[in-house]
């Protein structure tokens, strides 16, 4: 029998990988987009589990929202991306400082 | 003949670890197309894992919004800089140490906030869906367009603001290009093209040079 644990040990398990993944690449905004897009996937998981083990259709309509959000934040992410690059001509983090933060 | 509830266990295991190692590849990989195509497959295998929840709506918005829109975009985006790979994988084993470190402990946290044993005992149950009486799509529908109808609006302009912010980031004026311009074209009379001129039928005979060069020859 699959139960709840299995769902939620899963969601921990992708977002520590995707947490992981935000220390050692720490240089390519690519890869670092797509670790919270993964991160964002984790916690999908989580609500989609919740939501059927629990009977309550709030949470399949939280992660429905999630995904709008997530799609938007992708694209906008990746325009400011392409908009970086044509003026840097790098997509490393290291070399994106002019904000001198 | 192999019980239900077992194979369903098996599906979910096999699909969990298909996830896993594709989430595992996409940190690691060195080349960035490949990541986005282990992104794909990790986002594949967790709509079939959703499936197994009995989530269908969302497991084929999952392929159709993300596979489909979503990965290609980032597809495009990443065939379409050139990216010196080299220089960006400097510090990946200086950093892999603080990383492993801070997910293991981070996991070890989560497992035993959750309490894996105390959860255990809490299976799927009836589907809520069947159980009113309807599809996972009608039943995530209902809830959709009645109880969050505002919230549903507001993601719609959230999705709308999202492209025109996207397309204005992106657009560029260059300079020195000669653009068609559609409303100049529209907008054009006959009158500033063609010059109508009234003028005689035939032409005067002008006979002086022609009897110049008949007495020549």
């Amino acid at each position: 029998m699959i139960t709840l644990s299995h769902y939620i040990v899963l969601g921990a398990i992708l977002f520590c990988i995707s947490v992981a993944g935000l220390f050692i690449n720490r240089k390519n905004v690519i890869v670092l987009l797509m670790a919270i897009e993964l991160m964002l996937l984790a916690v999908n998981i989580n609500f989609v589990a919740f939501s059927r083990f629990n009977h309550d259709v709030a949470g399949q309509v939280f992660v429905f929202f999630i995904l709008t959000v997530a799609a938007a934040e992708s694209a906008i992410g990746l325009a400011i991306l392409v908009l970086l690059f044509r003026n840097r001509s790098t997509v490393n983090v290291a070399e994106i400082d002019s904000m001198k933060g | 003949m192999i019980d239900p509830s077992v194979f369903q266990l098996v599906c979910f295991y096999a699909f969990a670890a298909v996830t896993v190692i594709a989430a595992l590849s996409v940190i690691t990989l060195r080349n960035s197309v490949q990541a986005v195509l282990s992104l794909v497959l990790a986002f594949f295998s967790t709509a079939c894992i959703w499936m197994l929840a009995e989530a269908e709506f969302l497991a084929i918005a999952l392929i159709v919004v993300y596979v489909g829109a979503v990965m290609v975009l980032f597809l495009f985006v990443v065939m379409m800089l050139d990216i010196d790979q080299e220089k960006l994988r400097e510090g990946f084993v200086k950093y892999l140490p603080v990383g492993l470190i801070v997910a293991v402990v981070m996991l070890v946290e989560m497992l035993g906030l959750i309490g894996v044993r105390v959860m255990h005992t809490q299976t799927m149950g009836v589907n809520p869906a069947t159980a009113a009486g309807m599809s996972n799509t009608a039943w995530l529908g209902m809830a959709l367009y009645t109880q969050y109808l505002l919230p549903f609006e507001v993601a719609a302009l959230i999705l709308t603001v999202g492209v025109i912010a996207a397309v204005a980031l992106t657009l560029r004026q260059r300079t020195g290009v000669r653009h068609q311009q559609a409303s100049e074209q529209v907008a054009v009379k006959a009158s500033d093209r063609v010059r109508i001129i009234k003028m005689a039928a035939e032409r005067p005979v002008d006979s002086q040079p022609a009897s110049a060069q008949e007495s020549k020859s």
